[in-house]
């Protein structure tokens, strides 16, 4: 290849090793500024790629596929709020019950669909533009959740920045007890934001299962789940950091794929490994300064709320 | 609102028994519910899960056998849940412990020697202690989440047990296939029982069992890990260190996962191979909370998500239905455990309509 | 604002409660409450801890409903579903723990507690504006956790005034100020009255009623007592009637003469580590054997850190900063210290000084294991505890069925009275205290004072942190101001008056002065 023509595939590649980071870091952004910790987005990352990729397969109809993702995933989140959140459930068992749950609950509804080839999902191409040299194809050229997760990003940004919902939600993760006692439902607002969280995350899995592998197998996510969770402390609770992130962590991801195109002589194992070894080095930089953690965290995530009296 | 959640004066005694009984009934249910959906006669499907495969005697050694790795991870993780030390990588501490006790045989594979299953057991604890300290390390000096932290090394152990066996550990003997050697008798677990796979493992999970309950019980230290986990505040007017606990429980519950992959590989696996055990690590948190952070419990528990690995494989042979029910049938249990919970702290009332004048 | 006018002439009352009842599992909240408060009227709730006042509150405020009785608002019978429906009334209220959120600015938190939305900016404008038209300067884009405690409250009370307020509710405002601030507060509320505003105020600050309200309700024990003109009662026939005893002073007698120094503090200073805290600087304090030493302040001076430093949670930068008996243990932990007979009672009771889901029996070990010797060749000696346990439940007269209870099962003042005495009976040298009787009924609060006294009679060291400034009056020796994280030159308690006590908490010259005399000392 000639000229900067060899980036084109990699920043391709990148994008889609990051779109369901963002996705699933978003979503989950959103449900801990409401002060809820969903340990949980593995396995909503999981229903939400089989639910998906069944559907897809079943009706050969990508819109109802996303769409079944996001309810799938929107539904383990439910089934979180109703412990978590009215039955007063610890936080971090229920993340962990959900996941494991999860990954059962995907195997067995996947079981018929293993190595099941599916087309992955239509690229966008905007006439004229998506022609442009590099540009083009990387700008113009994505398909729909590429640019679906980009606006979600943005819209989440100004939802919490810019309006009133968003400055309740905000109030509601940092004094539950202060937001309760001025009349707002603290629960209901949880709730909302725990499933929007879970629907984000079944997108995120959708997106796996229709473009970055288009296939479905079991435990596919490989742990992007918990490094969603990774990216909102790296990104201090701020949107737009989760999307640096998760481009960050797409181009760790997909190193392994052009390093051995590249001839180097890395087994691919240890390859293999950077992704998590990245994520631990980047949490222990980011926590390394716990003041700075605990004034962007908010104040009262994790925490049970009970509207006592 | 007419039904209101209240909370109770303190936690109530018998709930902590009734509700692990209560999830389990439910779950039950739910799952016949399930078999009736698949296809298959809910009863027939139960006693195909519960009772078939235990009805001899080698089934019932092979629950052990299966409960043995379970008990063992449980029982380290119980330790760090009550000090709220959420370590979720048993699996990882498993199989780093498997890969450094295992490692002991590859390299010494010629000597015959009866201290060398001994070392390996050590060396598996110390491995499994290594993998658990790390997030120890990262936790107490750098406050990183030990959650994440934990978890990302399971999938760096697993790689890299792949890559050992796939390349430097592989049997040269073993027609390029990704095994070790296989374990010689000096290092293979002695059976306990003639004609069964049911080993010395066991003993040593039971030797846990029994001492982590007296530790928790009786001991300054145990009494340290269930009051910074129940009120870390508490436990710094008291005096305690949180991060010696930090250390402590990460410590401990790797190093009994470090023995129960070592016990695997020495054991019913009988080398190294590329998937050394089917989530023990992963299924021992349910364990854990099962068994209510009790050792007691934890025999119980462990003996119970036992059966349903071996009830899932007979379930698939007699009736056709997919292992991966296994895996729901655990996930639901966790479930509906956190949910009946709530009964612990909290009671049920029906309110009096008030009569307040609209 | 408001009706205007007349603000006793109306004979319509704003609000009227009749017989309202409600229920909590166990116990009797309210029991047919009676109030009437009528426009442009400060009305006094008095009562005790535990008498019922805020579940009343609440219930006129919406957060909670009401089992059986009618309200009126205006003559008219309703019932308020939510503070949104109050606030819609025409009802605003002021929480005692305040309803803030900290990562925020003003303007944010005010924004919350407004219907609909707002322009940030027209809403900035219109806090300015209201702030300084009743004398509550704020600067809206502040984030509340950088402001003083009076100025949350300020927050709080602008949140209201925005809003038109015809009720206003307050629950113990002047808890969390000094005596010359809570004067200024009261400046504006006789202001709103004069506007035709009715402001329902709650205390048990008996002072303040008979200066500021035009009426007062008397609750005990969830009961309605009666209705009085506290302008027209004393001081003691309100409290009697407020506890329905008569009280007693805790008996004290002076030491004439004080003791060796027992806890000697040099130049203490020390970084918070909390990102709202308060850094201590230069704290230099002398405590003698057989004196009660108070420590007066607004919370949030740092009182925090001065106890962590003192209990060995935090270490001091060198080991002489805090020295006890003339050995330097700035650099000892929590357990050295005991081990030293240096006892101590944190300002939190559930979960500080003791664990609330264990029984009495492990909370008894918690701090007493050492000075107990109740661990035997490495193991609990679960029976020695026990005994330990019912040892203070029984001098300390804790009203529990048993010491297998968990202390979380215990009510406030029981739970205090074991923590007291399970500190007390390690037989102290030294005793920290920090808010004896915070939220603790009158009985355990007499007889908490009195262990105080007495075990300083008996030649132990106390030092108490409180901000009841009655309680400090009631059983200090000697007392010292703390305001933002400097520590006042201690006076004897006979030669320092309200006045200057609360000039020393505004922290306007405490710090000063304490460098002068601290040179010569």
């Amino acid at each position: 290849m000639s000229g900067v023509e060899w980036i084109i595939p990699i920043l391709l590649t990148v994008i889609t090793a990051a779109t369901p980071l963002v996705f699933a870091g978003i979503g989950e952004l959103v449900t801990e500024k409401s002060g809820v910790l969903n340990l949980g987005v593995e396995g909503m990352l999981l229903v939400g790629a089989v639910a998906a990729f069944v559907t897809a397969t079943v009706t050969g109809n990508y819109f109802l596929a996303v769409a079944a993702g996001a309810l799938a995933g929107a539904f383990l989140a439910f089934l979180f709020g109703v412990l978590t959140l009215s039955l007063m459930a610890n936080q971090v068992a229920t993340g962990l019950a959900l996941t494991l749950f999860g990954v059962g609950v995907s195997a067995l509804i996947g079981q018929d669909f293993v190595g099941i080839p599916v087309d992955a999902l239509p690229k966008l191409a905007v006439p004229g533009l998506s022609d442009i040299p590099v540009l083009g194809p990387v700008l113009f050229g994505q398909d729909a959740l590429v640019y679906l997760s980009l606006f979600m990003a943005a819209l989440v940004s100004w939802f919490l920045y810019r309006t009133k919902g968003g400055l309740i939600l905000r109030a509601v993760g940092d004094s539950h007890n202060a937001a309760h006692s001025i009349g707002y439902s603290v629960i209901g607002i949880r709730y909302l934001a725990v499933m929007f969280g879970g629907a984000m995350s079944g997108v995120g899995g959708a997106y796996l299962s229709l473009a970055y592998t288009p296939m479905w197998a079991e435990n596919m996510t490989a742990g992007r789940g918990w490094i969603a969770l990774a990216l909102i402390v790296f990104a201090t609770w701020k949107p737009g950091l989760v999307v640096v992130g998760a481009y960050m962590f797409g181009g760790i991801t997909i190193l392994q794929l052009h390093a051995q195109a590249a001839g180097l002589d890395v087994p691919s194992q240890i390859l293999s490994m950077l992704p998590y070894l990245a994520t631990v080095v980047v949490l222990v930089l980011i926590s390394k300064d716990e003041s700075r953690i605990r004034k962007h965290a908010p104040a009262c995530i994790g925490k049970i709320f009970h509207p006592a009296a | 609102m007419l039904l209101k959640i209240e909370k109770r004066p303190e936690p109530s005694r018998k709930m902590v028994y009734v509700t692990p009984v209560l999830a389990l009934l439910l779950t039950v249910v739910t799952s016949m519910a399930l078999f009736e959906f698949l296809g298959v006669n809910p009863v027939e499907a139960l006693r195909n899960f519960f009772i078939v495969p235990i009805n001899n005697k080698y089934g019932a050694t092979e629950l052990l056998v299966k409960a043995t790795p379970l008990i063992l991870c449980a029982i380290g993780l119980s330790v760090g849940f009550r000090a709220n030390v959420w370590n979720i990588g048993a699996e990882g501490q498993l199989t780093f412990g498997a890969i450094v006790g295992g490692g002991v045989f590859v390299y010494f594979h010629d000597v015959d020697s009866v201290f060398l299953l001994p070392i390996m057991i050590a060396m598996g604890a110390l491995g499994g202690a290594i993998w658990g300290g790390i997030p120890a390390f990262l936790k107490t000096r750098f406050n990183a989440n030990e959650i994440l932290t934990s978890l990302m090394l399971v999938y760096v152990a697993l790689l890299l047990l792949s890559f050992l066996v796939h390349g430097p550990w592989r049997d040269p003997d073993g027609f390029n296939f990704p095994e070790s050697r296989v374990f010689s008798d000096s290092a293979t677990m002695p059976v306990l029982l003639e004609g069964t796979r049911l080993h010395f493992g066991t003993i040593l999970a039971l030797l846990a069992v029994f001492g982590t309950w007296i530790m928790l019980a009786k001991t300054l230290v145990g009494f340290q890990v269930k009051v910074i986990g129940a009120a870390p505040k508490a436990g710094a007017y008291a005096g305690f260190s949180q991060k010696k606990i930090i250390w402590f429980s990460l410590l401990f519950g790797g190093a009994l996962a470090g023995i129960a992959g070592v016990s695997e590989v020495a054991g019913p696996v009988g080398q190294l191979l590329p998937s050394i055990s089917p989530g023990y690590g992963f299924t021992a948190i349910i364990v854990a909370f099962l068994g209510r952070l009790h050792p007691a419990g934890i025999i119980f528990a462990g003996l119970l998500m036992a059966l349903t690995y071996l009830g899932g494989e007979t379930a698939q042979i007699n009736l056709g239905l997919p292992v991966a029910v296994t895996g729901v049938f655990q996930g639901m249990v966790l479930f509906y455990l956190l949910a009946c919970d709530v009964l612990v702290n909290y009671r049920f009332r029906f309110n009096k309509i008030g009569k307040v004048t609209s | 604002m408001g009706d205007g006018g007349t603000p006793h002439g109306a004979l319509k009352p704003r609000l009227e409660l009749r017989g309202i009842t409600k229920a909590f599992p166990g116990v009797l909240a309210n029991d047919k409450i009676d109030l009437k408060i009528l426009p442009g009227e400060i009305h006094a709730l008095l009562g005790e801890n535990g008498a019922g006042k805020s579940t009343l509150v609440k219930i006129i405020y919406g957060v909670l409903e009401a089992d059986e009785g009618d309200l009126l608002w205006n003559g008219v019978p309703l019932r308020i579903a939510s503070p949104h429906a109050a606030r819609k009334l025409g009802i605003g209220m002021i929480f005692q723990h305040f309803s803030l959120f900290e990562a925020m600015t003003v303007t944010e938190n005010i924004a919350l507690g407004l219907p609909g939305r707002q322009n940030m900016a027209e809403l900035a404008r219109r806090i300015v504006e209201v702030s300084n038209n009743y004398g509550l300067p704020l600067e809206p884009h502040r984030h509340v956790h950088t402001l003083s405690v009076g100025e949350k409250q300020r927050i709080e009370i602008v949140r209201c005034l925005l809003q038109n307020p015809k009720l206003l509710i307050m629950d113990e405002p002047t808890s969390v100020l000094t005596p010359q601030e809570a004067d200024k507060m009261f400046e504006t509320l006789r202001r709103l009255a004069d506007e035709g505003v009715s402001i329902l105020y709650i205390s048990h600050k008996l002072d303040e009623i008979k200066a500021l309200c035009h009426k007062a309700t008397i609750l005990r024990g969830g009961k309605y007592i009666t209705e009085c003109d506290p302008t027209q009662e004393t001081s003691k026939s309100l409290a009697e009637m407020m506890i329905g005893t008569n009280l007693v002073a805790p008996e004290h007698v002076e030491n004439a003469t004080r003791g060796e120094v027992r806890l000697k503090i040099r130049d203490l200073s020390m970084e918070t580590s909390d990102q709202f805290g308060v850094n201590l600087s230069q704290i230099n304090l002398d405590v003698r054997a057989g004196e009660v030493m108070g420590i007066a302040g607004v919370a949030g001076n740092g009182q925090v850190e001065f106890l962590e430093a003192l209990s060995g949670e935090v270490l001091s930068q060198d080991p002489a900063n805090i020295q006890l008996d003339g050995k330097p243990i700035g650099k000892l932990g929590p357990v050295e210290r005991r081990n030293l007979r240096l006892a101590f009672v944190p300002e939190d009771r559930l979960g500080h000084g003791s664990v609330p889901e264990m029984d009495l029996v492990d909370n008894a070990f918690l701090s007493a294991y050492s000075q107990k010797k109740l661990l035997k060749a490495g193991f609990i000696d679960r029976s020695t505890t026990t005994a330990f346990a019912e040892e203070i439940v029984q001098k300390f007269d804790v009203r529990t069925a048993g010491v297998s209870h968990t202390a979380g099962s215990l009510s406030g003042g029981n739970l205090q009275k074991f923590i007291v005495g399970r500190e007390m009976l390690q037989d102290p040298r030294l005793i920290i205290i920090a808010h004896p009787t915070w939220g603790v009924d009158a009985g355990a609060a007499a007889a908490i004072h009195q262990a105080i006294i007495d075990l300083a009679e008996n030649g132990a060291a106390v030092l108490v942190v409180s901000q009841d400034l009655d309680e400090l009056f009631a059983i200090s020796d000697q007392i010292a101001v703390i305001a933002e994280g400097r520590l006042s030159v201690n006076r004897n308690i006979r030669e320092i008056t309200i006045e200057e006590i609360g000039l020393l908490m505004g922290g306007t010259h405490g710090a000063g002065e304490r460098k002068e005399v601290s040179s010569v000392a």
